[in-house]
């Protein structure tokens, strides 16, 4: 059953649950980010209106700086307005920033210490029509493995909305990783969100497996888990919106407790979550574990549910997952 | 400002003694780059002896101009130049890429105060320069902020991105510098890629460009003065440099780009640099 301390949505299972895009949290996250403090500042590689930086641009024109199509150049304006004393937010497509501008990254980002946010739309295979060229499924994987950077992944605008606002009050780089699509909105304003921290969406009463995962696949996975549940396989659903740094010790306990993981991510299997997890697990717990995700194969064009579904993360995928991981328990 | 002899004089004594000190650093070290140091002394002497409003005690003084080296491969001059200006003592430069030392290979910002950022991946210190500008203009500041880039770094796409951004955004507050000595680490310039005609390209991105002798310090100090008082739009400054400069044998070529003396040539240097010294004393005293 849902986590009722969480305050989730009421319409949670709802078929008019609201639906609103990640990206649209990050817009009124700035808002609120460039009100409590004057030295945040947005810059945009010619991707105003999409990447939701408009309502920013238009508030403080004279903090918001058009880059035009030059993501090098975005990133590292930023690194020099980091480095002196400016909180600045730089907003793209994932595939581009932090895509092309890795090394800038890395280096005058990460490696400087300079207070930057990396901000990733339309990231994952729900970027549709477009196709494979536009959908980054490699980013968690690529931010993540430097030294220095944290890595948030909301699940919904709401969470997406406090995720932004938590970056601006930390100090250093972050990577904030948000979706093109309408998802339903299944956390509410007073859920915790709290950078580090993993929560519990759903637990059954006899969980046999936990289901980890990040951004809006978790709403696959609570469907999942429902109706598991009603099939009488009870399991744990974590909402680990932090991918770094990881909510290691949470994760353990619960593997401990469930002795089997199924990881849910919008990323390839290869480095992003699962990959995070099964580092921690093997270190200090080694468990049966199943991956949802993209299995080392590119996208397509299509419409984002098809998609979901051809590459294997919708709701049936995740329930056989979970079915095989228990399988293979000792 | 009027530069008078002795001025002058004491900058050329300057300048020698901290192309000493980067004999005497890249012999101790065993690696690292010898003709661009060597050839952006005088550049280097320029500025931290009498261009940029700084504090070595202060480091963090927020008013100060900024000093951004992209080319962070040359930076045994800069840590010559910051330990003669007493940034930090002078035997500290013996530990240059040596290990725990706050003299990195390639300099980074959060091991030694007054590194303004880290560089030395090439082309990416004219958008920094760029951020930090912004930055000073949002605060009201009335400080400048200096880049010097390689010519080398000029075949990188990211330099060009910078190059258009600053002219859009008016940044009359930068001053960039080009230390133009026509070698990169596979040979010269205009046979691995082509820069020229330079001055048109920039003054086509419509950036106010001066050419000078990088060796002069009354042509260094008037591009520096003058670019002061540009309004609306960036200054570069392309600095005609003769790399490996006041060691006959490193003069001009591109072996010595990315290699140090041995004890042998370091002794050689030496002794090339001390001679010099006593010229330029015994000159300004006729």
């Amino acid at each position: 059953m849902l986590n009722k301390e969480l305050k989730l949505s009421d319409k949670i299972f709802q078929d008019d649950i609201e639906q609103k895009p990640t990206r649209d949290g990050y817009g009124q996250g700035l808002l609120i980010a460039g009100e409590e403090n004057s030295n945040v500042v947005v810059l945009c590689a010619d991707l105003t209106e999409s990447t939701r930086s408009e309502g920013f641009a238009k508030k403080w024109p004279e903090r918001f700086f058009e880059i035009g199509v030059a993501e090098q150049n975005l990133a590292t304006v930023a690194a020099g307005l980091g480095i002196s004393g400016k909180i600045p937010f730089i907003s793209s497509y994932a595939v581009f920033s932090p895509g092309r501008n890795w090394e800038q990254i890395r280096t005058t980002i990460a490696y400087n210490d300079s207070n930057v946010k990396i901000a990733g739309a339309h990231a994952g295979i729900s970027v549709g029509p477009d196709g494979a060229t536009h959908q980054a499924i490699e980013d968690i994987a690529t931010m993540r493995v430097i030294a220095n950077m944290k890595v948030f992944i909301p699940c919904d605008s709401v969470e997406a909305k406090k995720a932004t606002v938590a970056a601006a009050k930390i100090y250093g780089p972050v990577y904030l990783r948000f979706g093109r699509e309408k998802t339903p909105v299944f956390t509410s304003e007073e859920t915790a969100f709290i950078p580090g921290k993993a929560e519990i969406l759903w637990e059954s009463r006899k969980p046999q497996t936990v289901i980890i995962g990040c951004g809006s696949l978790l709403y696959n996975a609570l469907l999942a888990a429902k109706d598991l549940e009603n099939d009488g396989i009870g399991t744990i659903v974590l909402n680990s919106h932090t991918i770094k740094p990881l909510d290691e010790k949470k994760i353990v306990e619960i593997a401990k407790k469930c002795g089997a993981v199924v990881s849910v991510e919008e990323h390839q299997v290869i480095g992003g979550l699962g990959g995070a997890i099964a580092e921690v697990l093997a270190k200090n717990y080694p468990a049966p574990m199943e991956f949802i995700g993209m299995q080392n194969v590119f996208g397509e064009s299509g419409q984002p549910d098809e998609l979901i579904e051809k590459y294997g993360m919708g709701v049936k995928d995740i329930k056989a997952a979970v079915k095989k991981v228990i399988k293979r328990k000792k | 400002m009027e530069l008078h002899e002795d001025k002058i004089k004491y900058l050329e004594e300057t300048a020698n003694r901290i192309r000493q000190l980067i004999i005497e650093t890249l012999v101790e070290a065993g690696s690292g780059h010898s003709a661009g140091p060597l050839g952006m002394a005088d550049i280097f002497t320029a500025l931290y002896f009498h261009v940029l409003r700084h504090d070595p005690k202060n480091p963090e003084w927020p008013d100060r101009d900024r000093l951004l080296l992209s080319n962070g491969h040359i930076c045994p001059v800069r840590y010559a130049a910051m330990a003669y200006a007493g940034y930090f003592p002078i035997e500290e430069l013996k530990t240059l890429r040596k290990i725990n030392s706050r003299l990195q290979g390639h300099p980074h910002r959060t091991a030694l105060p007054g590194v303004e950022t880290t560089s030395g991946h090439l082309g990416s210190g004219l958008s920094q320069a760029c951020g930090a500008a912004l930055a000073s203009r949002l605060d009201n500041r009335k400080n400048r902020i200096y880049c010097l880039m390689s010519d080398g770094e000029q075949d990188c796409g990211n330099t060009w991105e910078a190059a258009m951004f600053a002219a859009k955004y008016k940044l009359s507050n930068i001053t960039a510098v080009i230390d133009r000595n026509n070698i990169q680490i596979d040979g010269f310039t205009e046979n691995i890629m082509p820069l020229e005609p330079l001055r048109q390209k920039y003054e086509s991105f419509n950036w106010h460009v001066l050419e000078i002798n990088g060796h002069n310090f009354y042509q260094i100090i008037d591009a520096f003065n003058e670019a002061k008082v540009i309004h609306e739009m960036p200054t570069l400054i392309i600095a005609h440099i003769t790399p490996g400069k006041g060691v006959s044998f490193m003069e001009n070529d591109y072996a010595w780009h990315g290699k140090p003396p041995s004890k042998e040539e370091a002794g050689q240097a030496l002794k090339e640099l001390k001679s010099r010294e006593r010229e330029i004393r015994n000159s300004h005293n006729k």
